[in-house]
């Protein structure tokens, strides 16, 4: 579904990406490990386009969006939920939901998704007319997702989710994710937290300076010597 | 529940003191000396009735709280603020739009003047809010809009005879192009340079027209711009060839009045379509991507909209209202100079948005009324008017940083 091949981004002269590839199957939930600054957050940022790769290719379905303007990138049926939530925080839950709707111009199409985002996230039904910004983190998180969801992505990607979240919210986020699975969505998980998204995931990479050192079942992983003594405490 | 003796008498007694030393004694100047005048008794059986209520409702207060409760109130009311409720708001709107309607034909022609420069100022407080209000834009320089929907009018008029109608149409699209073509040096700009560069573009503009004096005429400005007709129909005592006046048609005397009547007419009408207009861009998708954009624009990019082409239409349409406003007042003055777009022009229309709370239109009607009328009333102080509004602003600043009327956002309910 998705394959990025040999990618190299820079940030200037600083080479970011080292000859990553990655693949996504559909229907599988793959995951990205790896430390503060190993390149993470700059190949999920690629992906959406900016920075740009300076080589390599990225194909989603079939289609290379290398070259693609973001916005337009965002349109193919993928929906990313961005590092640190970014809700629009003084417009309500429900306007929320309805921008990650935009480009759906039939109404009853909206209102069938919305009722499954919010049967999917019974908690934001609950604050439906509530400003996003008055909400916990927990709260916020689920709502980036919803929005995310809200353009039925065939694909979603989530840039570490489980950032600054109680633990107790961090399990209820992951079951969210395992329900995605079921309904059918694809997910690139972007993680921190090793630990739980390796369990979760079919399929696990691990990046160390740029480059994907490791590629492995998630189960495979979690039990590896290497990764359990750089990622989940010995 | 017990009945509160001292406080009501000690009200009483302040209320007697303070009003019978307000109203009940005057001084008045007789000949060379300061003479005491008493008011006659009618004024003291006032206060003391007034004085009387005082005490009597201080004395039974708890009283007449559990009897306020105990008025029974329709299901749902009271719950949610009473102007939340959709037909009381027409109703409100409809009030106010009468009384706005009959207003000249009770008040005396100043008032009707400035009550017209508070409808420019409120078209120019609604254009800019969709630009800082709602899309998040800091934009400094949006007399420069202004100006140039003034001068599209004034030198089509001049130099093509171009009347009022397709003058305000031209002035209107010319100054969506200006707003267009500044968009794009200022896409990739936010906040203080944003701000800067644009307070650059409206010295520009002011600074161009006073430059090219071979076709603005410069410093001397465009005078004998023609006034707005109704249907081609002259506001003056004789018409020029080919044209009829209004009192000749109508079969009425003529009156200096009926001019300055339309103009506040015509005013109220423009303001009534901005209204109408923007409210309803508002609630459409592009009013949403407005606000989205103000809120967070990676996110906005993440989700798939174009910043480019949001930031752009805020430009763009906030300046086509500038546009209008300044053809209009082009219009009412008959005469424009670059004097009259300078940079205080930009700061009190940007007051006017942030005092009547960032993106609400009530609020910009309130706050654009307050900031033209003030300084009228406020003629006494002469150059310490400023001194004031800037008092007034810091005021604001520390007692409601959101605004006189903040925004109350329209939504649908949920269906249950």
């Amino acid at each position: 579904m998705l394959q990025v091949s040999n990618l190299n981004t820079f940030y200037g002269k600083i080479q970011a990406l080292h000859d990553v590839s990655i693949e996504v199957k559909r229907g599988e939930i793959v995951t990205l490990i790896g430390a503060n600054g190993a390149g993470k957050t700059t190949l999920m940022m690629s992906l959406c386009g900016d920075p740009r790769p300076a080589s390599g290719d990225i194909i989603y379905e079939g289609q290379s969006l290398l070259g693609m303007p973001t916005a337009q990138i965002m349109r193919q049926g993928m929906a990313i939920v961005p590092e640190g939530r970014r809700v629009f925080a003084r417009l309500t839950v429900e306007e929320n939901l309805a921008m990650g709707a935009f480009f759906c111009d039939d109404k009853e199409v909206r209102e069938e998704r919305l009722e499954r985002v919010l049967g999917l996230f019974p908690r934001l039904h609950e604050r439906f007319a509530q400003r996003a910004g008055t909400m916990s983190g927990g709260e916020q998180q689920m709502l980036a997702i919803g929005r995310a969801l809200m353009s039925e992505p065939r694909l979603l990607l989530l840039d570490e989710p489980s950032l600054g979240l109680a633990p107790i919210i961090i399990q209820q986020i992951f079951a969210i994710l395992e329900q995605l699975r079921e309904a059918g969505v694809t997910v690139f998980l972007v993680e921190q937290n090793a630990n739980q998204a390796l369990k979760l995931a079919d399929r696990g990479y691990v990046m160390e300076h740029g480059r994907v050192v490791l590629e492995d079942t998630g189960a495979n992983l979690l039990v590896n010597e290497d990764v359990r003594k750089a990622y989940l405490g010995g | 529940m017990r009945l509160h003796f001292k406080s009501a008498i000690f009200s009483a007694i302040v209320v007697a003191i303070l009003t019978a030393v307000l109203l009940g004694v005057r001084l008045t100047q007789a000949g060379s000396q300061l003479t005491v005048v008493v008011a006659d008794s009618s004024v003291y059986w006032k206060i003391a009735a007034a004085a009387g209520f005082i005490f009597l409702y201080n004395l039974l207060r708890d009283w007449i709280e559990r009897a306020k409760e105990a008025i029974p109130r329709p299901a749902g009311f009271g719950q949610r603020n009473l102007l939340d409720r959709p037909l009381l708001q027409k109703l409100v709107w409809l009030i106010i739009i009468i009384a706005a309607l009959a207003f000249p034909f009770l008040a005396g022609r100043s008032q009707i003047d400035l009550a017209t420069l508070v409808l420019i100022y409120v078209m120019l407080g609604l254009g800019l809010n969709i630009v800082v209000g709602l899309a998040g834009l800091l934009d400094l320089g949006y007399v420069g809009f202004y100006a140039v929907g003034a001068y599209t009018y004034a030198l089509l008029a001049q130099y093509f005879g171009i009347g009022f109608w397709s003058g305000l149409v031209a002035s209107g699209i010319m100054a969506a192009f200006f707003g267009f073509i500044l968009g794009f040096p200022v896409l990739r700009l936010r906040g203080d340079y944003l701000a800067i560069v644009t307070l650059g573009f409206g010295e520009i503009i002011r600074i161009l027209l006073n430059n090219l004096t071979d076709i603005t005429g410069g410093p001397r400005g465009i005078g004998n711009i023609p006034k707005p007709t109704l249907f081609n129909l002259e506001f003056a005592r004789r018409a020029p060839e080919g044209t009829q006046t209004f009192h000749d048609y109508f079969g009425i005397a003529f009156n200096s009045n009926h001019r300055v009547i339309f103009l506040y007419l015509l005013a109220l009408v423009l303001v009534l379509i901005t209204l109408f207009v923007i409210n309803r861009l508002m609630r459409m998708p592009i009013g949403r991507t407005w606000e989205a954009m103000r809120e967070d624009e990676i996110a906005c990019r993440a989700l798939g909209l174009n910043p480019t082409n949001i930031k752009l239409s805020a430009f763009t349409i906030g300046a086509t209202f500038a546009g209008f406003a300044g053809s209009f007042f082009a219009a009412r003055q008959g005469f424009i100079s670059p004097e009259s777009f300078t940079f205080i022009e930009s700061a009190i229309i940007l007051a006017i948005v942030v005092l009547g709370g960032m993106g609400s239109q009530i609020g910009v009607v309130l706050a654009a009324i307050i900031m033209t009328v003030l300084p009228e009333l406020a003629r006494e102080f002469n150059e310490y008017r400023m001194l004031l509004f800037g008092l007034m602003m810091v005021l604001m600043m520390i007692w409601r940083p959101q605004g006189l009327l903040p925004m109350k956002r329209p939504h649908v309910e949920l269906r249950q």
